[in-house]
């Protein structure tokens, strides 16, 4: 568990109360397509990556987190992450108008509507080099390990100290732990299956399990 | 003509004696900001969203579950090398670089969800709906999945394992459903019809033909 958005599992939310799915609209107002595109967009620049993205946004007042709407959160991370990165300054935010200009190098890579709209749409890629072989392959009994990192980490709380199985190598991957810091290295990933009653003890639902993504950090020989 | 002077109509009925949101003009004015700045184009930005707005959406993905159903080596290809399979019918992009295809049978039901943000294949389904991201889906999916698709008006069987597919790295997760039964011979613009975007995520299934039929 290492933040309020870590979520899984946790009780007391209430119903899910799905809006019917032919009668809900992409955006509900039209300021939430407005924040998705900044936010995407300022993205591409590349001053910041995904992990980065995400772990700024968990870092939210966690109350905040919890009850604002999803792009509520985007609106307070891109702020905080325009100003953080000096692209944009405070004052500029407070007052709306432009005052300090934008490096060359950075203009350079705004965006254009061309771009937007040309296949392949903006794709990223995840895949690195590893720098060893990889420790763990398919059917192999793994624990996650319990941690408990200052950082952004990808493996949910609710699996860390339980064991399950190795189902698929998905190779070497963009760790987000150290990419979160700026660090752009590749460690093996691997999709592991947990039985549900491993998980959640005789309360699980009957013939369930969850299968996560976790890098080998995060992994373990079963002890 | 003087309505183009007018602050938006649209939800009047809702708060006609309020003024505008403050987050609507909050974000309006970051938007001003960076298009001053130069930072964001705006021909760009209106192309952006139209792009999720109106042609990447989860009709792209029942194309594909369509012609999974419709074409037996086409299903093999997909379940194979998803991200091959999937962009021979022209559907790549951002956050679906990474596929895995999860197929319903007889003995197994697959669910996704994103616990720790919302993780979606945007490609296949768009943006994903306000309760895929809500609190209390991903909360419930992974401890009560049964639970989570009965709120959907979706029984599994206790004898069907529910696998939940918790999208904790930049793969993603499509779920090809079942093909409903009485459909035999059906072309691949039919099939589409009984394939949702829920079905797709796995808290429904597709639909059956009979109660299309009674919508028709």
């Amino acid at each position: 568990m290492s933040g309020v958005h870590d979520l899984g599992g946790m009780r007391g939310f209430g119903p899910v109360r799905p809006e019917p799915e032919s009668e809900e609209p992409v955006f509900h107002e039209e300021w939430e397509g407005r924040v998705y595109g900044i936010v995407r967009l300022i993205g591409l620049l590349g001053l910041w990556n995904i992990d980065m993205s995400r772990h700024n946004r968990e870092q939210l007042p966690p109350a905040d987190y919890l009850a604002n709407s999803y792009y509520k959160n985007w609106f307070a991370g891109i702020q905080k992450q325009l100003v953080g990165s000096g692209l944009v300054s405070e004052e500029e935010l407070q007052t709306g108008r432009a005052s300090t200009p934008v490096p060359e190098h950075i203009m350079e890579k705004v965006v254009q509507a061309e771009q937007v709209r040309a296949a392949p749409y903006m794709t990223s890629s995840y895949v690195r080099p590893a720098a060893s072989s990889p420790r763990f392959s398919q059917g192999d009994r793994v624990r996650a390990i319990n941690r408990y990192p200052r950082g952004h980490t990808r493996v949910p709380g609710y699996v860390q100290g339980h064991t399950g199985t190795v189902r698929e190598h998905y190779g070497s991957q963009v760790y987000p732990d150290l990419s979160s810091q700026g660090v752009d290295e590749g460690r093996h990933l691997y999709n592991v299956r947990f039985e549900g009653r491993d998980l959640w003890g005789e309360l699980a639902n009957v013939n369930s399990a969850v299968y996560v993504d976790l890098w080998e950090t995060y992994l373990e020989p079963e002890p | 003509m003087t309505d183009a002077h007018h602050p938006d109509h649209r939800h009047d009925d809702h708060h006609h004696t309020e003024p505008p949101p403050d987050i609507e003009l909050r974000v309006k004015a970051l938007e001003s900001l960076l298009v001053e700045k130069g930072l964001v184009d705006p021909e760009a930005l209106d192309a952006l969203i139209d792009l999720y707005q109106d042609k990447i959406g989860p009709a792209n993905g029942k194309h594909v579950v369509a012609r999974a159903w419709a074409d037996e080596a086409f299903r093999r290809w997909l379940l194979d090398d998803p991200n091959v399979a999937i962009a021979s019918l022209g559907y790549v992009g951002a956050q679906g670089e990474q596929m895995r295809v999860v197929e319903n049978t007889d003995d197994v039901h697959n669910l996704v969800v994103c616990t720790l943000c919302s993780c979606y294949p945007w490609p296949l389904l768009g943006l994903p709906p306000v309760w895929y991201k809500s609190a209390p889906y991903r909360a419930q999916a992974v401890v009560d999945p049964r639970g989570v698709m009965r709120q959907f008006g979706t029984e599994v069987a206790e004898w069907k394992e529910v696998r939940v597919w918790d999208s904790t790295s930049e793969m993603r997760y499509l779920v090809l459903p079942q093909r409903p039964e009485g459909t035999e011979g059906w072309r691949e613009e039919e099939l589409m019809e009984l394939v949702t975007r829920n079905a797709m995520i796995g808290v429904e299934e597709a639909r059956h033909p009979a109660a299309e039929g009674r919508k028709a």
